[in-house]
């Protein structure tokens, strides 16, 4: 999203779905996970829009959609590439949105080669490191350099990375582009180039979605785009992770933008994230490398001073343009008044990155006893996280550990409770980790605000006081924070002054001496110079006379108001309820909807009226906060000295980009490729049909021995393990169970671990009904029982059928209703942009009865790991 | 005695004027997403106990059914339409033959999985109220059917009485339980808990005439639609318990959703029983009296 479009974040609300005339699910199974927010595609159903569902499963979701489409875990890509070859071949796209709003016409240089020419690879690509240089797909007279949201030496964000992008415009547009669309090296053309093989029988080849069923939701999305009608998109991790996560969200946004759907009511592509405030916490990051609001975590060697930090990530145009009010501003609102531009506003205190850090690759470095601490918040990965094996292995390895939770959970007890001590492979009294676990304060217990799916944030109020010691983390952190800071109080070691000369004042009340969560909220805000709280980030300046804790809530706590805890009846304001809690950017609920008129600034029609430009009084206004310079012209041109957002045209509606487009193609920003691809997942029965290359190249694999991958197509071994396995959750449980399989009445209604599987996988491996079977990797062995259900089915691909076995993966070994976590089974393989491994799909085998106990179990998975000739 | 009659004497009659109007359930299967959020709601609000660990293998039922300990329970129902395809074929033959060639492309082939909110339904004729000796089951100023748990003495007569199955007795206190609409919410103005946490308005709660109006013109805009299979249950006042209070929109019949097909209070043919009954009592009393009569010289 953030490289399509410039922001990180759901381009739409839930609300607005109802709007659509079509609304496609895919990668997510929304009435399960999100079903409070599933009654607005409802709705949109009562209205008369069409609703698709597109998943290996027949869920509760298909249930009340007007078409369920089975398709085959992990090849998403190649659906949504025939959809875009659909569209381009026949000509159904939107032309003058394409036109005016996308980088369609912008001519790539001439290095760039494309994977129809090298086999599977884009041009860059170094055999050596197995990652490519990007600097090929630029776009051509660009002089580039790094993309904000460039991290590590030679690798970006992905998804979070935004679309900075260097290089002189030329009254707001590229110095190359090709209006007719016509040039062989301009985007359109190259997308059709890229395209042009993913017909409909090669989406049934690969998929095992016949060509009618394919064709029926390609002429549904195309009908019901366009002036008058607008189509959305709904994912979640069902997308996000795959080995190729960040491309499925990208094929999608191509699509998007070349139906005209985004930035427009019922349109553009609602990103449902996994529980609470995962959207929050990528906003304001738990993240290894990145600072709020998405500024780069800074590099020793390619960021030595605040001028190089900020010249790297600041672009000719857009609104990144002022990165250096945002850093400047951060940088203030941590060392107050220590930062000074004398010192380079402390910008030497901030952390420096230093290589991958991300959860896996620190499990990893756990195991060969490089991490000695760990907190774990909000988490049980040896529940949730693949590969749970290393994960009591690598917590086996810790000097200390705390975790902070409801109960004891499954990562606070490894050491007493686990596989491999039911085995006796490992004894308790030898795990010297020692082992904090401290009671958690639930949501209900204390103040704070969630920022939701759709950039929310909303405030909850603390309504009683939490049981016993149990405390929130704001109490945890800032306290310990406290303690830190009185132990170094008499330090004269430089080191030490990062952390005494924070700002970590906040007032507390209480009789836990709970630190203020709206002093938080309120130093997030920001203020100017007279100490009063900013209203938005365009009033942030890089002079240091403004702080702000993570620009893009700036203005969540404007005029002293905490914006976030407002609940006005949604009886009482217009359908956008702009006064209920507070979005980012700017309280904006649709984001570039500059897109929602015309390039002269008119609806595109009565129908999808949502946000124009009022000639009288020379503004853009409508049911919406603009996201645009609110008094410019749609016909403005800039000069050539101006800079930021005044660098861009009046109609270049993508504000953060750095030529104000939503982009078709990535030039910058992505580790894996400016266009999507199908590729095999790592673990996959079949051969890519398009390449030699099966997999997704730039894929980051982790090589460990307890992290096996299963032999795939075309080598020896793959008949051991013939089926797909995937993960999902169900609407009873919360993810791990940390917050529902202790709870009887959640644990009741999915008592136990369970499998489903069709009929005719049942039939083959003599599986009986709620019975019991074994489910094999080379990574564990798993206990489920069996449901035979016709909501799984075998799909046709290649020309064969292809059974998938579903596992729901919220079981662990404690709590009220026990079983195994199918993550005992998954490998680690991750997506290069973000690290998230691709637990949706990867290869298994499945057997009536239950696994073996004790040091059996491991012997069975031993004896796989030999037949399948893994060493 | 009319249907009328029952329904004066019961509600509003006892009430005047201190009888609401009459308030109910439509559940509309057709949105339900099978959330269970009626279930957990229920429970927790009227602190009904959890009853036990039980995988079924039921599709995602897990719950099995109304009882002293489960008074919203939501119906999983996985239906697949016959294929057409060659008996004796392999399954996955024919699995593989029915992808690529023979299945109409719609509604994925043919699969439906239903799903159903079943709760008490509130009967206009209850025929529990009628049998319970001790007045513990009455009829609440809203038209409602409620056990006082308080009075209930775990005589059980309730429990076969009912041509649901919805009344239970609860094992370890023997008195009988079942959903209240949440009487006690409706005393403080609030809808019923499962109502209120239905995220899909598949509950909806409210005075009953408006929500036969609602339903009727529901059932109009699928019949409209398409949806030729659906249709009201426990709407008419002229059925076997003179309608529901608490009614549903079905997408098959009944009996798929485990409901009866046509319930019938089983106090209704009282009257004529007894009026039977005397008949035959007075023709053996008259016999017998004959018989003296005739041996008079």
């Amino acid at each position: 999203m953030g490289t399509s479009f410039g922001r990180g974040g759901a381009t739409t609300f839930q609300q607005d779905l109802q709007n659509s005339d079509c609304i496609v699910i895919m990668g997510s199974n929304m009435a399960e996970n999100h079903p409070v927010g599933f009654q607005w595609p409802m709705e949109a159903k009562r209205r008369g829009a069409k609703l698709i569902h597109i998943d290996p499963r027949f869920s509760r979701t298909s249930a009340v959609s007007d078409l369920h489409v089975p398709i085959r875990a992990g090849s998403d890509i190649a659906f949504l590439g025939g959809v875009i070859n659909y569209i381009l071949e026949r000509g159904r796209w939107f032309e003058e949105y394409v036109k005016a709003y996308t980088n369609a016409a912008t001519i790539i240089g001439e290095e760039f080669r494309d994977t129809e020419d090298l086999d599977g690879l884009f041009s860059g690509w170094d055999a050596d490191t197995s990652s490519y240089n990007t600097s090929t797909w630029q776009y051509e007279g660009f002089a580039t350099t790094a993309a904000a949201g460039q991290r590590e030496e030679g690798a970006s964000l992905g998804e979070q990375a935004h679309g900075a992008h260097s290089g002189e415009l030329n009254g707001g547009a590229p110095p190359s582009v090709d209006p007719t669309l016509t040039n062989p090296r301009c985007v359109f053309q190259l997308l059709r180039k890229h395209y042009a093989r993913y017909t409909p029988e090669f989406v049934a080849q690969v998929c095992g979605v016949p060509p009618e069923l394919f064709e029926q939701v390609a002429e549904a999305l195309c009908e019901n785009s366009g002036r008058e009608r607008t189509s959305a998109f709904v994912y979640s991790v069902g997308w996000t992770q795959h080995s190729v996560g960040v491309q499925y969200i990208r094929a999608a946004a191509i699509v998007q933008l070349l139906l005209g759907n985004m930035g427009r009511p019922g349109g553009g592509i609602m990103a449902l994230r996994g529980h609470a405030s995962i959207q929050g916490s990528t906003d304001i990051p738990t993240l290894y490398n990145i600072l709020p609001g998405y500024l780069p975590m800074p590099h020793p060697v390619v960021h030595p001073s605040l001028a190089a930090y900020v010249e790297a990530m600041t672009p000719e145009a857009g609104f990144w343009g002022h990165a250096d009010a945002y850093a400047t501003s951060l940088l203030k609102a941590w060392w107050g008044e220590q930062a000074t531009e004398e010192n380079d506003y402390c910008f030497d205190y901030l952390p420096r990155i230093t290589g991958d850090h991300s959860h896996y690759t620190t499990v990893a470095d756990m195991i060969e006893g490089k991490v000695e601490g760990y907190f774990v918040m909000g988490e049980n990965p040896v529940v949730g996280s693949a590969n749970a094996r290393m994960q009591r292995l690598g917590l086996a390895k810790l000097k200390w550990l705390v975790v902070r939770d409801f109960v004891e959970i499954e990562t606070a007890a490894f050491w007493r409770d686990s596989v491999e001590i039911e085995a006796g492979e490992v004894r308790p009294e030898e795990i010297d980790t020692e082992v904090f676990l401290m009671p958690a304060a639930a949501h209900t217990e204390k103040d704070g605000t969630f920022t939701n799916t759709q950039r929310l944030l909303q405030w909850h109020h603390k309504a009683i006081e939490p049981p016993g010691d149990a405390r929130s983390e704001l109490w945890f952190m800032y306290h310990l924070g406290q303690r830190v800071r009185e132990k170094l109080a008499a330090s004269a070691d430089p080191k030490d002054r990062p952390i005494l000369e924070l700002t970590w004042d906040y007032p507390t009340e209480g009789r836990h001496d709970d630190p203020s969560a709206e002093a938080v909220l309120a130093e997030i805000n920001g203020c100017g110079p007279d100490g009063q709280p900013l209203s938005g980030y365009t009033d942030l300046k890089a002079d240091g006379s403004t702080s702000c804790g993570c620009w893009i809530y700036c203005g969540c706590f404007a005029e002293g108001v905490n914006q976030t805890a407002r609940r006005k009846p949604g009886s009482e304001q217009s359908w956008v309820a702009p006064e209920w809690g507070w979005a980012w950017p700017m309280n904006r609920r649709i984001i570039y909807n500059r897109a929602s008129a015309d390039p002269e600034g008119n609806p595109w029609s009565e129908r999808k009226r949502y946000v124009w430009w009022d000639a009288e009084k020379a503004k853009w206004t409508g049911h919406d906060v603009p996201d645009f310079k609110v008094d410019m012209p749609p016909d403005y041109v800039p000069d050539d000295d101006a800079t930021a957002e005044d660098a861009l045209r009046g109609d270049a509606p993508f504000i953060m980009q750095a030529d104000g487009r939503g982009w078709l193609f990535v030039p910058s920003g992505l580790t894996d490729g400016p266009l999507p691809t199908h590729y095999e997942p790592v673990e996959s029965p079949f051969p890519n049909l398009l390449y030699e290359r099966d997999a997704n190249p730039a894929a980051q694999r982790l090589w460990n021995s307890e992290n096996p991958y299963h032999p795939s197509h075309g080598h020896p071994g793959t008949d051991v393990f013939p089926y797909v396995a995937m993960t999902y959750r169900l609407t009873e449980h919360h993810t791990a169970g940390g917050m529902s399989r202790t709870l009887p009445y959640l644990a009741e209604l999915q008592p136990e671990f369970f499998c489903e599987v069709s009929p005719e996988l049942a039939a083959e491996r003599e599986l009986e009904h709620a019975g019991w079977a074994t489910i094999v990797t080379a990574r564990g062995a798993v206990e489920a029982r069996v449901m035979v259900t016709s909501r799984l089915r075998p799909l046709v691909v290649h020309g064969r059928p292809v059974h998938q076995v579903g596992l729901p993966y919220h079981w662990g070994r404690l709590g009220y209703s026990k079983g195994d976590s199918a993550n005992e089974l998954l490998g680690i393989a991750m997506d290069s942009n973000v690290h998230i491994s691709e637990y949706k799909v990867s290869t298994c085998d499945i057997r009536p009865g239950r696994r073996p106990r004790g040091r059996e179990l491991r012997k069975l998975v031993e004896a796989y790991r030999t037949r399948a000739g893994i060493g | 005695m009319s249907i009328e009659s029952l329904r004066v004497q019961s509600w509003p009659g006892s009430y005047e004027p201190a009888a609401k109007p009459r308030v109910g359930f439509f559940t509309d299967t057709s949105v339900c997403i099978g959330c269970k959020a009626c279930e957990v709601a229920c429970k927790e609000w009227n602190r009904v106990p959890e009853d036990g660990l039980k995988f079924t293998g039921d599709s995602y039922d897990n719950t099995g059914g109304l009882g002293a300990d489960t008074w919203r329970h939501v119906a999983f129902i996985e239906q697949q339409l016959p294929l057409g395809l060659d008996e004796g074929a392999p399954l996955v033959t024919q699995a593989a033959r029915a992808e690529l060639d023979t299945v109409p492309v719609h509604k994925d082939a043919g699969l439906r999985w239903l799903m159903s909110a079943d709760v008490c339904k509130h009967c206009t004729e209850a025929a529990c109220l009628d049998v319970c000796p001790t007045g513990s089951l009455f009829r609440t100023e809203y038209g409602t059917v409620v056990v006082q748990e308080d009075i209930c003495n775990g005589c059980g007569y309730c429990i076969p009485a009912c041509p649901f199955g919805v009344l239970d007795q609860r094992k370890d206190d023997g008195r009988a339980w079942k959903c209240t609409l949440c009487y006690d919410r409706l005393k403080d103005d609030q809808e019923p808990a499962c109502a209120k946490a239905c995220p899909t308005d598949s509950i909806q709660f409210g005075e009953l005439d408006e929500l036969r109006h609602q339903a009727d013109e529901r059932l109009r805009v699928l019949k409209h639609g398409g949806v030729a299979e659906a249709r009201l249950y426990g709407r008419d006042d002229q059925d076997g318990v003179g309608g529901f209070g608490a009614f549903f929109l079905l997408l098959d019949e009944p009996e798929v959703y485990g409901l009866p097909p046509d319930p019938r209070v089983c106090t209704r043919d009282l009257g004529e029983t007894w009026k039977a009954a005397a008949a035959a009592a007075a023709v053996l009393v008259g016999t017998v009296l004959a018989t003296f009569a005739g041996h008079r010289p």
